[in-house]
């Protein structure tokens, strides 16, 4: 198979997806909106829930999806195996998409957001006793590193381009680049590993707030280890979605890969969590909570259904079941987080919570940005491999295009 | 003096011995605790002043000028059951010009209050009673062929203090009520630049007056004065801050129609139309005619007099809004009820998931069924 | 395969080990300075008034929060909120009701102050909490934190700003004593040194066992608070409105994960060390000076 990376050449808006335009400026009102008369008239966040969707899926869902550059960069670079490298730049393109939107969608959710510069600029006035700046800090970072990681892409394009002032500084910056890009893969190791642990010891500090069925000391750890399960889950995800939309079979043998992969990351993950809820003595709280209960279980069995798809040969083989194990995995991963942040959390009687309706248009509306974002890269930059189809046994024409 | 409204003693006289209204030394004293105390001033200034009104040391010279009234203010400083209160009132001060009580009349009246301005120029304290119309050059009023601004204007330049006694002085009153045809002001639209004392009421509490001009006289300055020129101790509250029926308001308890059960319990007025909330005055803790009357404490609303905004502008029955909102009597409870969950949300979020959720598991079957099984990664 | 599989292992190890939290044990709590000042407030002695509820008004400068009752309007926090620092709440429990006045407890150890990015929320001399809007970036953070729930938000302004009682420190830095503890017309709240205030408390328990709850909240819970509140007996903490706590303070489980696993920033150099070693050992592997992120070192994918 020839499998050079290239610019796809389909349409991004077409009837199928120009909903997703409309929902993105539909959100740009509605945030403009909420800039212009604050965040209670249009979410349905309060003092007691002072956190609702923006950072429970916005920022703490959205950067855990965004971790397939992560996952992958482990498997192919810190275990060398090298045959996933094909799918490492569009990974990296969901993952730079994902966190630059988490970045937009804290500056919407904060209501003092034109002091946000002071949280970097202003070292001497860090406190480093919260969880949260270094989460700040660190998903900051990672961003630049994102799309210095992502820049080779479009620093060939204008190198090989027709000579300009672009052309010249893509010659001069890439090969520099391409010295220093092993330091910066390593930081977008090191990184991730750091933030996405920490947003679990976020909660930390919620004693008595957060349910003991999510509140624990491994926080940051059941963090991290389902961050990269739900990160396999989205290359999984993205990269059968994104061979569809080419017409083409997904790339079978790496993502059986993959998916072999996520299964023992989400067996650690299980044998992690179930073990902490046995050591704290919290199995029979699991079982008796009522809506807690509820929430736990439909947490626990998404990821178990994920894995028992996911340990078997033959289901890894299918590529429907393994869509649908990836979808399971992300599942527990997304309600994870959601029940660790929002419905385990209770401030004390009388205080509810459910996101409003324009508070809900925005995060659709994100999302919606994101995927048409993706297109947008894709069908000018060199990330996907094989374009038009020459791989075998793979229907090519429109009428089998899915999408 | 050229002429003797009443039989008032002068300082001259009164050192002769010669003093027909003689009062008993406690009751004289009490009253001027009572002024003394309505000003803010401690029981030793009450003594002071008796001590100097004993000695004649008093007796501001005052030149009181009517205009567009119904001589209720003046009324208000003489009808009192202790007819000896009033002539009190006459002997700590001299009143040197007062159209109700002059027995002079005509070219001698007039020339009694150029006399009267001259003698004590500068230092005179003006009180006026009315308002003063200023329409079509201000013909509404004239005594003695001026008209009522020409006179003001005239009287106010010497003067050492104004005061302007009564919602009419004070601004405009029932004059002044809509259309307003004659134009009627009260004494700051006519005179400007310099500081006006009103005591606004309809009739004022004559305590409110009695304070204010002895402090001057003693202390030679006003009280403290608010933004409209009200003394403070006695304008600086609303009636509602301080009115014995205001637990009944706390509780919820109020009349609803004159005569009913609750108005006849004393319950609070408010639903009937009291401008109590909205009205700045004392007669709460003041009273009128030293006989602990005043109209709440009759069972009849505050029709706010003392109140521009008020008077003769708002119906009896109409409520106010209440400028110092405070607690009611009722409390929060240990946990308070936030807000509520919008269905629409829930509706629209539940069935976006579950499309979602059911879109993707059909889409991974028919993924199965249209690719079938692929080689193992291994193969 | 074999080499890399230890190399993983080895990686792994020895970021686990710098992730996990120091087996040293928790942090210790904070201690309150020897200046410390504090309210002491006791609900067998209020009479519910709300004298304290009007004064914070005026002292703060915060509107009323109107309400209409039977026709007319009142001032009626439901409870505390972005323009009221201080509530009295009616509690009820076994027949019998009492009252309790609701605000910031100004904790020894506060868990706003742990958490607040760039110190907007910081202690002050006495011991006080104090706010500075001009570091706050409105991630309401505190609001997640305080076990009491007291920071509010000013979600209808779109300047919003954290509102909570700083104890009146506008008023004690010129010597004088917050607004509440001044009106209260009972001295059922009171101002004064936080250690003369518990030994009060403590005299009040042994002389008039009977009377009150046998307990001070504040004393230890959340390893202490400023604000030292007395029940009367029959009700306890739980039924006047404040949350079930214990003596920890409420930043010591995230200070101590947090630090046991970025102390002196040792743990991610470290890691990042490891990766770089073997991401460097990878590419030596797979020959060339060419870059992991260039090619395919693997060789199962071929390029045109």
């Amino acid at each position: 198979m020839s499998e050079t990376a290239r610019p796809v050449s389909r349409p991004v808006l077409t009837p199928r997806t120009r909903p997703l335009l409309i929902l993105a400026l539909l959100a740009g009102a509605l945030a403009l909106w909420r800039f212009l008369a604050g965040l209670g008239p249009v979410t349905g966040m309060s003092d007691g829930y002072p956190w609702g969707i923006w950072i429970a899926w916005d920022v703490v869902v959205g950067t855990a999806l965004a971790c397939g550059g992560y996952a992958v960069a482990i498997l192919c670079y810190v275990l060398n195996r090298g045959r996933y490298h094909p799918l490492v730049r569009s990974a990296v393109v969901t993952s730079a998409l994902g966190y630059s939107l988490a970045g937009v969608s804290i500056v919407i959710d904060v209501g003092r957001y034109w002091n946000l510069w002071k949280v970097v600029v202003w070292p001497g006035r860090w406190n480093l006793n919260s969880v949260l700046l270094e989460v700040a800090l660190c998903v900051m970072a990672y961003v630049v590193v994102l799309w210095i990681e992502l820049s080779p892409a479009f620093l060939e394009r204008w190198e090989a381009g027709p000579p300009s002032a672009r052309q010249r500084f893509a010659a001069a910056v890439r090969p520099r680049l391409e010295k220093i890009l092993l330091w910066i893969i390593v930081l977008g190791l090191l990184l991730p590993t750091m933030h996405q642990s920490s947003l679990g010891s976020v909660m930390l500090i919620a004693v008595g707030k957060l349910d003991p069925l999510w509140h624990t000391p491994l926080l940051p750890l059941l963090f991290l280890v389902s961050c990269v399960a739900m990160g396999y889950g989205v290359v999984v995800l993205e990269a059968t979605l994104s061979a569809r939309w080419l017409g083409r079979r997904p790339e079978g043998v790496l993502l059986q890969g993959l998916s072999r992969a996520a299964a023992w990351v989400t067996g650690v993950y299980l044998a992690l969590r179930l073990g902490d809820l046995v050591g704290r003595g919290q199995l029979g709280h699991a079982f008796t909570a009522g809506r807690l209960t509820f929430f736990w279980l439909v947490e626990t069995l998404a990821f178990a259904a994920g894995l028992a798809l996911l340990a078997s040969r033959r289901q890894r083989r299918r590529p429907g079941r393994r869509l649908l194990a990836a979808g399971l995995v992300l599942l527990g991963g997304i309600l994870y987080r959601f029940d660790t942040y929002l419905v385990g959390f209770s401030p004390g009687p009388g205080w509810h919570y459910f996101p409003t309706v324009p508070e809900l248009l925005i995060t659709v509306g994100i999302v919606s940005l994101e995927i048409l974002l993706y297109m947008v890269i894709v069908t000018r930059l060199p990330i996907l491999a094989g374009v038009t189809g020459d791989a075998p046994g793979a229907p090519t024409t429109a009428a089998a295009d899915p999408r | 003096m050229s002429f003797d409204p009443l039989p008032l003693s002068t300082s001259q006289e009164t050192a002769a011995g010669d003093t027909p209204h003689r009062m008993d030394r406690r009751r004289f004293l009490k009253i001027l605790m009572t002024a003394a105390a309505a000003v803010g001033l401690s029981s030793t200034t009450a003594l002071r002043w008796a001590e100097a009104a004993a000695a004649g040391k008093l007796k501001p010279s005052v030149i009181w000028l009517h205009f567009q009234e119904c001589t209720g203010c003046t009324e208000s400083l003489l009808r009192t059951s202790h007819p000896d209160i009033a002539r009190l009132i006459l002997e700590l001060v001299s009143l040197d010009y007062h159209e109700t009580l002059l027995a002079a009349a005509g070219h001698q009246a007039e020339q009694a209050l150029r006399d009267a301005m001259a003698a004590r120029k500068g230092e005179y304290v003006l009180v006026v009673e009315g308002a003063i119309p200023t329409k079509d050059g201000g013909i509404y009023c004239m005594i003695g062929g001026r008209t009522a601004r020409e006179m003001l204007e005239e009287t106010a330049r010497d003067a050492g203090a104004i005061i302007a006694i009564g919602s009419c002085a004070s601004f405009g009153g029932l004059p002044a009520a809509d259309p307003n045809p004659t134009g009627a002001v009260g004494v700051g639209g006519v005179v400007t630049g310099r500081p006006v004392v009103t005591i606004p009421g309809c009739p004022p509490n004559p305590y409110n007056f009695l304070g204010t001009v002895l402090q001057y006289v003693t202390m030679g300055r006003l009280p403290e004065l608010d933004a409209l020129g009200r003394p403070r101790f006695a304008y600086g509250r609303t009636i509602h801050e301080h009115c014995p029926r205001r637990p009944h308001f706390d509780a919820g308890h109020f009349a609803e129609h004159y005569g009913d059960a609750a108005h006849r319990e004393g319950a609070c007025l408010y639903r009937l139309g009291c401008k109590g909330p909205m009205t700045h005055a004392n007669c709460s803790t003041q009273h009128f005619g030293e006989t602990n009357a005043w109209p709440i404490g009759i069972g009849h609303p505050c029709i706010g007099c003392t109140e521009q905004a008020l008077l003769w502008r708002t119906s009896v029955v109409e409520t106010v809004e209440i400028e110092h909102p405070t607690p009611p009597d009722t409390y929060p409870p240990a946990h308070a009820e936030h807000g509520g969950v919008s269905p629409a949300a829930t509706g629209l979020a539940g069935l976006a998931a579950g499309a979602l959720l059911g879109a993707g598991a059909a889409y991974a079957r028919r993924l199965d069924r249209e690719l079938g099984e692929e080689p193992d990664e291994e193969a | 395969m074999g080499m890399d599989r230890r190399t993983f292992l080895a990686t792994l190890g020895s970021g686990a080990a710098a992730l996990l939290p120091a087996a040293a044990g928790a942090r210790e709590a904070a201690a309150p300075a020897p200046d410390a000042v504090g309210m002491l407030y006791d609900s067998t002695r209020c009479i519910g008034c709300r004298a304290c509820v009007t004064a914070c008004r005026r002292a703060n400068g915060l509107p009323p929060e109107p309400r209409r009752l039977d026709g007319a309007v009142y001032d009626a926090p439901d409870d505390l909120s972005d323009r009221t620092k201080t509530v009295i709440r009616l509690a009820r429990h076994d027949g019998g009701t009492a009252f309790c006045k609701a605000q910031c407890m100004h904790c020894v150890d506060p868990g706003c102050v742990s958490v607040c990015m760039i110190g907007a929320l910081h202690k002050i001399a006495g011991g006080i909490v104090a706010y500075d809007k001009d570091r706050c970036i409105g991630c309401r953070y505190c609001q997640v934190a305080c076990p009491f729930d007291v920071p509010r938000f000013q979600w209808d302004d779109p300047t919003p700003l954290i509102v909570k009682c700083e104890m009146c420190r506008h008023l004690i830095a010129r010597g004088g004593q917050p607004a509440c503890t001044a009106v209260c017309p009972r001295q059922a709240v009171v101002y004064g040194k936080r250690d003369a205030l518990l030994a009060d408390a403590r005299e009040r328990l042994a002389r008039h066992p009977d009377r009150y709850h046998p307990d001070i909240l504040g004393d230890t819970e959340v390893g202490g608070t400023h604000v030292l509140v007395l029940a009367p007996a029959g009700f306890t903490f739980q039924d006047l409105g404040y949350p079930a706590l214990d003596d920890r303070p409420v930043p010591q489980l995230s200070e101590t994960v947090q630090h046991g696993i970025y102390k002196g920033f040792v743990a991610p150099v470290v890691l990042y060390g490891v990766l770089a070693g073997v991401l460097w050992r990878n590419r030596r592997a797979t020959g060339g000076d060419r870059d992991p992120g260039d090619d395919d070192p693997g060789g199962e994918v071929n390029h045109e």
